[in-house]
């Protein structure tokens, strides 16, 4: 196996869920109504918990322990594409991110669960449960405000526009698309994005919500590089602040 | 349209209301009851209520707020208006009058005769 590639696809797939988990887990407190205000505090803990099992399976491949990876690092050595790590905005924006995001990361982990690389199979099979409810919660939000009413639709549809190109910085092809396929590992981010585009579009036309069209696509890459926004680095800054008090500290 | 006579199976196929009536200012959605069921074939048992604008978000927050720990196999959300409930200065239509033994269990004097069934088995 090609321990390279695989820890290459684990990093992106840890940072994704660490940050987006992160970003999602400043509503908790500011959320639209309680109920929704646990919701989704809940799934920004799953997303956490995930990024977890992947850095465990990170340390088990000799990288260091999950809790210096996760905080220890400087935000260029993050993987994540730039999508997760912009600012929350409003709860339109957030929700729109929610939907695009945990869609791909449901097919991702879909298309994981067969991989021959058995430890992320077995991760991939154990948080299909979670993952299912979390595109539920998104798919029914979407659905609901996209066609309510005029603010409800023309805030959506921003957030659509807004978000769009973002949202295809997910799919960056890393420097081992070949290896993996070929190790059967990982099929590739172009299947991927060719199974979420097919996946997403039927409930944003339930919406009423437009995809930009396709000549205005211009995926914002460079994430997966360690090419970030500005927004990183005092996200990593804060949610590192307490580890780094004393990094040897027993929690 | 109706399917079957068995309410649960009709219900489930009732087109989920998706028009959400606006709200006034400060006002509050609607309540639901929900009903928590912990292992396949146990009774789901009343756990408390959530707000929501329709029963399809009154599922999504009663999984979060009464499924997320321990364990959870299936959630029943319904409306509180459409419960229909006994009137509390009613609540006298409970009482009974304690002379009536022989309508419970502990009335009637029966370990005598099942200790003798017992010793009589034994033997």
């Amino acid at each position: 196996m090609n321990n390279t590639a695989v820890k290459e696809l684990l990093y992106k797939m840890a940072d994704d869920l660490l940050i987006i988990g992160h970003r999602n887990s400043e509503w908790t407190g500011l959320g639209p109504i309680l109920e929704e205000d646990i919701s989704f505090s809940s799934m920004a803990q799953d997303k956490i918990g995930q990024s977890q099992a992947l850095f465990q399976l990170l340390h088990e491949l000799g990288e260091q322990e999950p809790d210096t990876v996760a905080f220890a690092r400087g935000a260029g050595q993050f993987h994540n594409c730039q999508f997760v790590e912009l600012p929350n905005g409003e709860y339109d924006f957030s929700l729109i991110r929610h939907f695009l995001f945990d869609h791909a990361d449901q097919l991702r982990f879909e298309m994981l669960a067969n991989s021959s690389y058995e430890p992320l199979a077995k991760v991939a099979r154990k948080v299909k449960g979670e993952i299912k409810y979390h595109v539920f919660h998104a798919n029914t939000w979407v659905v609901k405000l996209g066609p309510a009413n005029e603010e409800s639709h023309t805030r959506m549809q921003k957030a659509l526009n807004e978000a769009w190109n973002y949202a295809l910085g997910i799919f960056e092809n890393g420097p081992y698309e070949e290896e993996l396929k070929q190790a059967g590992i990982f099929d590739g981010e172009q299947v991927l994005f060719d199974k979420w585009l097919a996946n997403i579009t039927p409930h944003l036309l339930k919406a009423g919500l437009m995809i930009p069209l396709q000549d205005t696509w211009q995926a914002v890459n460079g994430g997966r590089y360690g090419k970030h926004t500005t927004h990183l680095e005092p996200l990593v800054e804060e949610m590192s602040e307490v580890f780094k008090i004393d990094p040897s500290a027993e929690w | 349209m109706i399917k079957s006579l068995d309410p649960r199976v009709t219900r489930a196929e009732i087109e989920l209301d998706n028009a959400i009536e606006p709200l006034k200012e400060m006002d509050q959605w609607e309540t639901f009851e929900v009903f928590h069921q912990k292992r396949r074939g146990d009774q789901h048992m009343h756990v408390g209520i959530v707000h929501a604008p329709n029963a399809e978000m009154a599922i999504l927050f009663a999984k979060e707020q009464y499924g997320r720990r321990g364990l959870s196999v299936n959630i029943w959300v319904v409306k509180t208006r459409d419960v229909f409930t006994t009137d509390y200065d009613d609540s006298d239509i409970f009482e009974t009058v304690p002379e009536k033994q022989y309508r419970e269990a502990g009335g009637y004097k029966v370990m005598d005769k099942i200790n003798k069934y017992k010793k009589s088995v034994k033997a």
